[in-house]
């Protein structure tokens, strides 16, 4: 069931939008913001609401990389693993973070704490190696910061 | 140079805001374009000065206005769609200019829509790119109140409704086919062509598709006019360019300089040459889908016209730089790992021929390379090439057959039981 909250925003989103099947990613987008990923449920409730096949929105939500059909941990990192983050050490520092948190790429840790993914150039290369934590970039990474990272501190601000 | 993209951008400092803008003359352009122009006066204006796209195609901006056809004939709304997808290896360009003066992406957008004749515009935004979007949105905001976008702007007839699209992911949705797909809330699967988007874009009405950077280009030419755009210009093309350097160089960042200055410039002035201990050995001009140019290339003009000469794409003009202590089979396999994963995966030679092209690369580095895996390799990308559906595959490919032949010998070194020469060197 969608929450009265979501469906509101849900609504919002379409009144935005060119018409309803327009609204669908920022409809996900507003489901997964709220409860970290997008289960079967989800896609049925949101796509009777917006007027789409269960097929047809589970085509789109598992065309985006970034809609996440399974459960997430409570903190997204997502490593950058392009060309330049690559050459200037991006490789060691994923390694780094798959051995210390005890989890494979793409992998939630047992806790669920954190969700480790690779993601594509994010655009910083003059800072690499970068990374982001949830909503934050985080650039010049070293072991030391991941460390941080991992012992519950904030990353700085760039 | 006196800077032109750049004149409102403070490095590591916070975005312009909207009265600052003003003050340094923001949206008198706008207030020219809106009041003493007709649109097909700017598309005349924009066509002379040869501004082409900076989003890694290089079409020339003018050339794609006059493709839309007659407004009395056309269905509404018109639709402009400003891609902040950015996500080209390499590339990094346009978050610097909406992070830094986010106003110039507006005014640009709002110009070029009137000349466009288009009511309805998106800002088509990565989902990575938080800060970026938040920085538009507060932006916009404040044009919407100041009346440079929404209705009736600036008192005029005009009237340009803009919003801000966040997509999900996925290196696909920059292609100017596939955005549509996106904006329509569909899988983004790029589109035959023709018709093209000018035609027949998102849901069918015709829609123009630009880069951040091109957009930020269109104040500038309204307000000095296109002679004086094209003589920025060094070598043949015009205008200034928002170049990048990133790598093992000292001071990598973004610089704008003159269209056409050279790679030399760029890495050894701006970026202040290799760092301590390593030394240039190739780089990519424009991200990950141009070709490698060696050092015996430092001096060709960085710009489309120049490069087409010399058979290489200018991309988006990022450059990345190659050193000799990194393997160039290993960045080339990189490059293949990114463009097999974000392969929509519609057409064959795409979704079957990268993944075969990433494993023959993966078997040179580890050590089941054979003699001829090169040849195949060469065999696979030319198959590869005018065959597929969008132009994803032809960047991927184009690295990899330039590396064959500039990059040849690290090629061969990788061949035989010992796989990768490099690999205790990092």
């Amino acid at each position: 069931m969608l929450t009265e909250q979501e469906r509101q925003a849900i609504e919002e989103e379409i009144a935005r939008s060119y018409d309803r099947q327009a609204a669908c990613i920022g409809a996900l987008s507003i489901l997964q913001y709220g409860r970290g990923w997008i289960s079967d449920e989800a896609i049925a409730d949101l796509a009777d609401l917006l007027g789409m096949t269960r097929d047809e929105l589970d085509g789109v939500a598992t065309f985006y990389s970034l809609v996440f059909r399974r459960p997430m941990g409570r903190h997204v990192l997502k490593v950058c693993d392009g060309a330049v983050c690559w050459m200037l050490g991006g490789q060691s520092l994923l390694e780094h973070l798959e051995q210390k948190l005890g989890v494979e790429r793409g992998g939630t840790t047992a806790d669920g704490r954190f969700t480790l993914l690779p993601i594509c150039c994010l655009g910083d290369c003059d800072h690499a190696p970068v990374m982001m934590v949830d909503d934050q970039l985080v650039r010049n990474l070293t072991p030391e910061m991941l460390d941080r990272l991992i012992a519950g501190e904030e990353m700085p601000a760039r | 140079m006196a800077p032109v993209l750049t004149r409102n951008i403070r490095p590591g400092g916070p975005p312009t805001g909207l009265r600052e803008y003003e003050a340094a003359g923001g949206y008198v352009a706008l207030r020219q374009a809106l009041t003493r122009h007709t649109p097909a006066e700017l598309v005349a204006m924009v066509s002379e000065a040869d501004l082409k796209g900076r989003g890694g195609a290089g079409f020339p901006m003018g050339q794609k206005w006059a493709g839309l056809p007659p407004f009395e004939q056309s269905e509404r709304p018109r639709i402009y769609i400003a891609n902040l997808d950015e996500m080209e290896p390499g590339t990094f360009k346009d978050r610097f200019l909406v992070e830094g003066d986010p106003h110039q992406l507006l005014e640009g957008l709002a110009i070029s829509a009137y000349a466009c004749q288009a009511e309805l515009g998106y800002i088509f935004v990565r989902d990575e790119y938080v800060e970026p979007a938040r920085v538009l949105s507060r932006a916009l905001a404040e044009a919407e109140q100041a009346g440079y976008v929404g209705r009736n702007i600036l008192g005029t007839d005009f009237s340009f409704e803009l919003h801000i699209h966040m997509s999900a992911g996925r290196y696909i949705c920059g292609e100017a086919m596939a955005i549509l797909n996106a904006m329509e809330g569909k899988r983004a699967i790029p589109r035959t062509k023709p018709p093209y988007e000018v035609q027949s874009g998102a849901w069918g009405k015709p829609t123009v598709v630009n880069n951040v950077e091109t957009l930020c280009c269109v104040p500038h030419i309204v307000e000095r006019g296109p002679a004086w755009f094209k003589a920025l210009g060094k070598a043949k093309d015009a205008g200034t360019k928002i170049y990048g350097v990133s790598g093992r160089v000292k001071r990598p960042g973004s610089f704008e300089l003159p269209m056409g200055s050279t790679l030399r410039e760029l890495v050894e002035e701006h970026a202040g040459g290799m760092q301590e201990g390593y030394r240039f050995r190739a780089a990519l001009p424009g991200g990950a889908s141009t070709m490698f140019l060696d050092s015996s290339e430092m001096e060709v003009p960085l710009e489309f016209e120049s490069l087409k000469e010399i058979g290489c794409y200018f991309g988006t003009g990022t450059v990345i730089v190659l050193d000799d202590h990194t393997c160039p089979v290993g960045l080339v396999h990189n490059l293949q790992r990114f463009y097999s994963r974000e392969s929509c995966g519609w057409c064959t030679p795409c979704r079957d021929g990268l993944p075969w092209i990433e494993g023959i690369l993966a078997g040179l580095e580890e050590g089941r390379g054979e003699p001829g895996d090169l040849d195949l390799l060469r065999e696979l990308c030319h198959h590869i090439h005018g065959n597929t559906f969008c132009a994803l595959a032809l960047g991927a490919v184009v690295s990899i057959e330039s590396g064959l032949v500039k990059l040849r010998a690290e090629y061969e070194a990788h061949l035989g039981q010992s796989g990768c020469p490099w690999k205790d060197r990092h």
